[in-house]
């Protein structure tokens, strides 16, 4: 969706506020909803992509007014709602007011280590090979889908070339939307930097993204 | 704090907004047994104390020392850096990208917040926020010269949004006069921003 997160290439937010020894959190709260979201997400109540969608989906002046662990606290709400795991009004009274819902697993303290090794990797198998080889001068699509996308805004019907193939990857714009992985071909797409922002843009500058196969279509 | 501080009930009147909000979140989580508090502390204490950019300064102090290694950091960056125990979540698929005297790398990602958590433990605020997320892929010089780094108008920039799943780790260029130095003493060199592309190494004499 075309969100406020999809910041790439707007203006105005100012210079970048750069911290010396800037600590790991700014506040206890910050802490607890750090860790509250991934206890969350390791519950397996969501994935990452329906997490994030969640995050992204606030309204854009919510988004851009809110601290960065505001965003993630908003959207473990939105997403314990959205489970049925937590109702609005016990959000609002701030305790449970029912007993609690079936829930996939619960993560322990001890499993942390092993869980957190493990991580969450995107790569699946894949039966068909991949359509575009590095080297291929490919288009991205002009789409503006309602739902969750991966490919942001500035790089919209461009044309550029593939630099690496990463294999199949979980599809965001279908797994954050509870439709199945639908894993597609990976690649990185590198543009020019006038190609992304005319004629007037640096000339020695080149910017890629990754994109999903279903992004790009042959030149 | 200790972890059951979601059973004080004292007056929390000299709290914010946004510090009651998550205490009513993870009280609530708590207790209906969805989130055991100890393991927050477990994932906090993690990324708090045992993650952080010192993992990242290892595998680029020992590319630049070992060239086999670094070959494999070319060719198989995750399993390269996976042998030196760097693994698991923001890191399952990681490239490695290496600067050069013709082009400077740089990472970004403007749509969320993507960042490899193993080699350089988690995000600062600047990385997740809109002023870098926004001009990093359109005037990546002017977002440099804010962090202090001026490149030669001859080397070319290439910025990576990271807007998958794949997770991109900087090498940066070795210092000259290093040639005596142990990986150790190497590692020193390697700044935190400087696996992101914001910064430079620092220089031999900087550390005297």
């Amino acid at each position: 969706m075309n969100g406020a997160q999809d910041l790439g290439g707007m203006m105005g937010f100012g210079p970048v506020a750069i911290e010396q020894d800037e600590p790991w959190f700014h506040a206890e709260w910050e802490r607890r909803a750090f860790g509250l979201t991934l206890a969350m997400g390791a519950t397996g109540s969501w994935n990452i992509d329906m997490s994030r969608h969640a995050r992204e989906s606030l309204p854009p002046a919510e988004y851009l007014t809110s601290s960065y662990y505001e965003i993630w606290t908003k959207g473990v709400e939105k997403l314990v709602v959205a489970s049925g795991l937590v109702s609005t009004e016990e959000l609002t009274r701030g305790r449970s007011l029912s007993e609690p819902a079936p829930i996939r697993r619960v993560l322990k303290a001890e499993d942390v280590p092993a869980v957190l090794a493990r991580g969450g990797p995107a790569e699946r198998p894949i039966g068909q090979p991949a359509r575009f080889a590095v080297g291929d001068r490919v288009r991205t699509r002009n789409m503006h889908p309602q739902g969750h996308t991966r490919l942001p805004r500035y790089a919209r019907g461009k044309t550029g070339v593939v630099e690496l193939v990463h294999g199949a990857h979980v599809f965001p714009d279908a797994n954050a939307h509870g439709q199945g992985e639908q894993p597609e071909w990976l690649y990185t797409i590198c543009f020019s930097g006038q190609e992304l922002w005319g004629e007037q843009a640096d000339s020695t500058i080149n910017v890629s993204i990754d994109a999903w196969e279903s992004y790009l279509e042959p030149v | 704090m200790g972890h059951n501080h979601h059973h004080d009930h004292d007056d929390h009147s000299h709290l914010s907004g946004i510090e009651l909000r998550v205490r009513a979140l993870e009280s609530i989580l708590v207790e209906k047994g969805y989130v055991d508090p100890a393991a927050i502390d477990a994932l906090v204490e993690t990324y708090e104390v045992k993650v952080g950019p010192r993992n990242g300064a290892k595998v680029v102090a020992k590319a630049w020392a070992d060239p086999d290694y670094r070959e494999w950091l070319r060719t198989d960056a995750t399993a390269a850096i996976a042998s030196l125990g760097f693994i698991g979540r923001q890191g399952e698929q990681m490239v490695a990208v290496e600067n050069t005297p013709d082009q400077h790398n740089m990472v970004v990602c403007t749509l969320c917040s993507c960042y490899p958590w193993p080699v350089l433990g988690l995000p600062p605020v600047w990385y997740k926020s809109a002023p870098y997320r926004s001009r990093a892929v359109l005037d990546p010089r002017g977002v440099l010269a804010e962090f202090g780094v001026h490149l030669p108008e001859t080397t070319r920039i290439r910025i990576w949004d990271s807007t998958a799943e794949v997770r991109y780790l900087v090498i940066p260029m070795r210092p000259d006069g290093t040639e005596d130095m142990s990986q150790e003493a190497l590692a020193e060199l390697v700044t935190r921003d400087s696996m992101i592309g914001t910064g430079l190494a620092r220089q031999p004499e900087a550390m005297r």
